[in-house]
């Protein structure tokens, strides 16, 4: 075996280490105080005390309702939207533009879309000032209308659909490129199936298990969401997590227990709710395998595949229409009811907010890069160490890559923090990167994983013979060659980083100001020509960013035709 | 059960942008007749019958008439055209069972679980695969995996069978006996058969007229 070879073994364990010791640290520093233990605060007594204040607390089963609810709906109908986006649009020229909107939405936080959803589909926001006072007679904003924050969580299943309908798409696309799906359509079309009804009953299932795991974190999210939720949710009651983090924020330390409490039962309530997904799969498998057996050709009736597609359409342009609607408020002087745009434009709102905004999107972007530089070393540890050690990791090791992501941020985050107060690290730019290290790392790796396995295996060879040493082949082959990817990878989590809400507060105790914590705080009431000017700065760092990984790589290799 | 109408091609003209692949193509075939096409690699054989089964997509431009007696083919989407083809991949579907694949296959007409599990069994004992269809189609040896294929086209009853290069990817031993599995087939069923091919076994077996595609028919 090659020298060294030892400590390449180690690049795994210690990623590995790194990244998920805080949600096993976390997890069990909120399961403590859930049982009524946290030295700190001087609770020492094993007790069920914290579940009976839970228990006790009126609305709990709505906040339990609600959460299932809003997850469920969300994760099904993306999932569903998603599909029969790729379904229909296929090889269709039409879809073209269309599809160039993905990749700005999933560079856009959670939190841009959810402020900027909130105007558009407000009682005096965009929708209604298209069509009024022209078709509904409303000269004023109606009163009576709730379509924000409404007591069923429409408006936050509408949120979550907006940002996991173009990420579901991204992990189609790349699942797809792993089958021969073009073929499998084209047999069932000639075997007499209608396109749509084709790519259900035979490319759907032969992708369904590469979107397993996204699809489990899309749920797992959508059930658990604070930011999101604390935008477009109801609040009386909230949703589960809304309501943990709330309790974790109030200065009556005492709240601390039932609020781990809290928390605990939103990781339960999560496994459950993955449990019931899972075995809903194994039933549509058994009903899919029928389906695809009695030979209809129509299985998918051409308006519901029409009226899919058509959704997911409707979704791209309104993420990307509450985008731009943010992006106007900042530069808009003033924006009176039922005008469409601005009635006066003006940089004021940019120039007020500067000073201040400068600071925030420095403190922003210097995690970012840091917990992404980190992430890209880390990873490039692991699968230089996969090389080395002529070994690659089971499918299985993916499951661990996915824990923070299927976890939910609030059951680990507020152990997370007992444990770096304990190190006295709670509040330090430090702390957040880590945190922000645990969430960067899977979206990296899974990023760059796969064209850093599929280069190929003779290029080291070839320089090998010709003499040069394992890391001269690191060095002066792999790197540069994969040069594109890894500054996809990198730029993604960049992405990930600025979109960080819970992390970025819990462990940075508050005191550590991003443009994502920032722009929560100010959507509970704010000028909105400042949330603009907030939201737009959240996707514009992480478009930037993107916009850098393409762009640098193809002027490094503008002479070299085969490295486009 | 009988096609029992001839395919005609007509005038059909296939490019791609500043190069005519095919000038001017016209043949018919008769029920349960095979016309071979040959030509090298590039010449846009495989393009002829993609265009004939309606999946020729840009760049290539192509026009002509396709008929299946008075039916014209080349008017109606990809799936309602009644081709079946069968490729040099087997394409099963890895998710499905042999028996799922066939049922997947067989037209929708036959209506009822038992009615088509019947069918289906039936097609796989006159096949020589009597019992495998609750198997794995990954367990089945390259041969058997290919007949299987030709099953599920012909349980979809199309109008004409379309060939590209189906028996390239088996060995010697098995080409000869699954060319004649199909040639059989294709002439009990009376389907006019297409078949696109560079090799000349191929065309030897298959008896019928050949067709070259080579060189003058391509030069614009």
């Amino acid at each position: 075996m090659a020298p060294g070879s030892r400590a390449w073994a180690a690049a795994p364990a210690a990623t590995l280490a790194v990244f998920l010791l805080p949600v096993v640290a976390g997890t069990v520093g909120t399961l403590l105080p859930a049982l009524n233990h946290l030295p700190a605060l001087g609770a020492l007594g094993w007790s069920l005390d914290p579940w009976r204040t839970l228990a006790a607390q009126p609305g709990l089963a709505r906040s339990v309702q609600l959460s299932l609810q809003i997850g469920l709906l969300a994760t099904a109908l993306s999932l569903a939207i998603a599909t029969s986006w790729v379904a229909w649009a296929g090889e269709r020229r039409a879809s073209r533009w269309l599809a160039g909107l993905v990749a700005p939405l999933i560079a856009t936080p959670h939190v841009a879309l959810a402020i900027g959803l909130a105007f558009v589909i407000a009682p005096s926001g965009w929708l209604v000032r298209a069509v009024s006072p022209a078709l509904t007679g409303w000269s004023r904003p109606p009163t009576d209308l709730v379509t924000v924050r409404d007591p069923w969580g429409a408006a936050m299943v509408l949120g979550l659909i907006l940002k996991e309908v173009p990420y579901l798409l991204l992990m189609l696309g790349s699942a797809l490129h792993q089958v021969p799906h073009r073929a499998l359509l084209r047999s069932g079309v000639a075997l007499g199936y209608r396109p749509a009804t084709a790519w259900f009953k035979l490319v759907y299932p032969s992708v369904h298990a590469q979107l397993r795991l996204p699809v489990y974190a899309v749920l797992a999210f959508s059930m658990s969401s604070v930011d999101v939720g604390l935008i477009l949710a109801p609040g009386n009651p909230p949703p589960l997590a809304v309501l943990a983090a709330r309790w974790f924020a109030d200065y009556d330390l005492q709240r601390y227990f039932p609020a781990a409490a809290a928390a605990v039962l939103q990781g339960l309530l999560v496994l459950g709710a993955l449990v019931a997904w899972r075995l809903g799969e194994a039933v549509a498998a058994v009903l899919g395998r029928r389906w695809c057996e009695r030979g209809r050709r129509a299985g998918v009736p051409v308006p519901a595949s029409r009226a899919g597609a058509g959704l997911g359409a409707a979704c791209l342009v309104l993420g990307t229409s509450a985008w731009t609607a943010m992006a106007l408020w900042s530069v808009a002087r003033t924006w009176r009811y039922a005008q469409v745009l601005p009635d006066a434009w003006g940089l004021a709102t940019w120039a007020e907010q500067g000073p201040r905004v400068a600071a925030t999107v420095a403190t922003t972007a210097s995690l970012a890069l840091a917990s992404a530089t980190l992430a890209l070393a880390l990873c490039i540890a692991c699968l230089e160490a996969e090389v080395r050690r002529r070994h690659v990791p089971s499918a299985r090791v993916l499951w661990l890559l996915y824990v923070p992501l299927l976890v939910p941020q609030i059951a680990f985050l507020y152990g997370f923090q007992v444990v770096l107060v304990r190190l006295g690290w709670d509040g330090h730019w430090g702390a957040v990167t880590w945190a922000h290290l645990v969430f960067v790392l899977p979206y990296v790796f899974l990023s760059m994983a796969d064209p850093w396995r599929a280069l190929d295996p003779r290029y080291a060879r070839t320089a090998a013979a010709l003499g040069v040493t394992p890391w001269g082949v690191l060095w002066r082959l792999r790197l540069p060659m994969l040069l594109k990817p890894l500054a996809v990878a990198f730029a993604t989590g960049c992405a990930v980083s600025v979109g960080l809400y819970l992390p970025t507060l819990f462990a940075g105790a508050g005191r550590v100001a991003t443009l994502t914590t920032e722009a929560v705080t100010l959507a509970s009431g704010a000028d909105r020509r400042i949330m603009g000017v907030y939201t737009f700065l959240q996707s514009a760092l992480p478009l930037a960013a993107y916009a850098l990984a393409l762009a640098l790589p193809a002027l490094r290799w503008r002479h070299r035709r085969d490295m486009a | 059960m009988s096609a029992a109408d001839a395919l005609t091609l007509r005038e059909i003209r296939i490019a791609l942008p500043g190069r005519v692949l095919i000038a001017s193509l016209s043949l018919a075939v008769a029920p349960g007749a095979v016309v071979t096409v040959m030509g090298a690699s590039g010449c846009g054989k495989s393009s002829l019958l993609a265009y004939v089964g309606g999946f020729l997509a840009p760049p290539f431009v192509a026009g002509g008439e396709v008929r299946i007696g008075a039916l014209r083919l080349d008017e109606r989407p990809p799936h309602a055209r009644g081709a079946g083809i069968l490729f040099q991949d087997d394409l099963l579907f890895p998710h499905l069972s042999v028996a799922g694949n066939l049922m997947f296959g067989l037209t929708a007409a036959l209506r009822g679980r038992a009615p088509r599990r019947l069918a289906v069994e039936q097609a796989l004992a006159e096949a020589g695969l009597g019992g495998f269809g609750e198997r794995d189609p990954a367990s089945l040896s390259g041969g058997q995996r290919a007949r299987v294929a030709l099953l599920r086209t012909l349980l979809s009853r199309p109008r004409v069978l379309l060939l590209d290069e189906p028996f390239g990817k088996l060995d010697v031993a098995l080409r000869e006996d699954f060319r004649r599995f199909v040639f059989d087939h294709a002439r009990s069923l009376g389907l006019p058969t297409l078949l696109v091919t560079h090799d000349a076994a191929d065309a030897r077996a298959a008896g019928g007229p050949v067709v070259h595609l080579d060189a003058p028919a391509g030069a614009a």
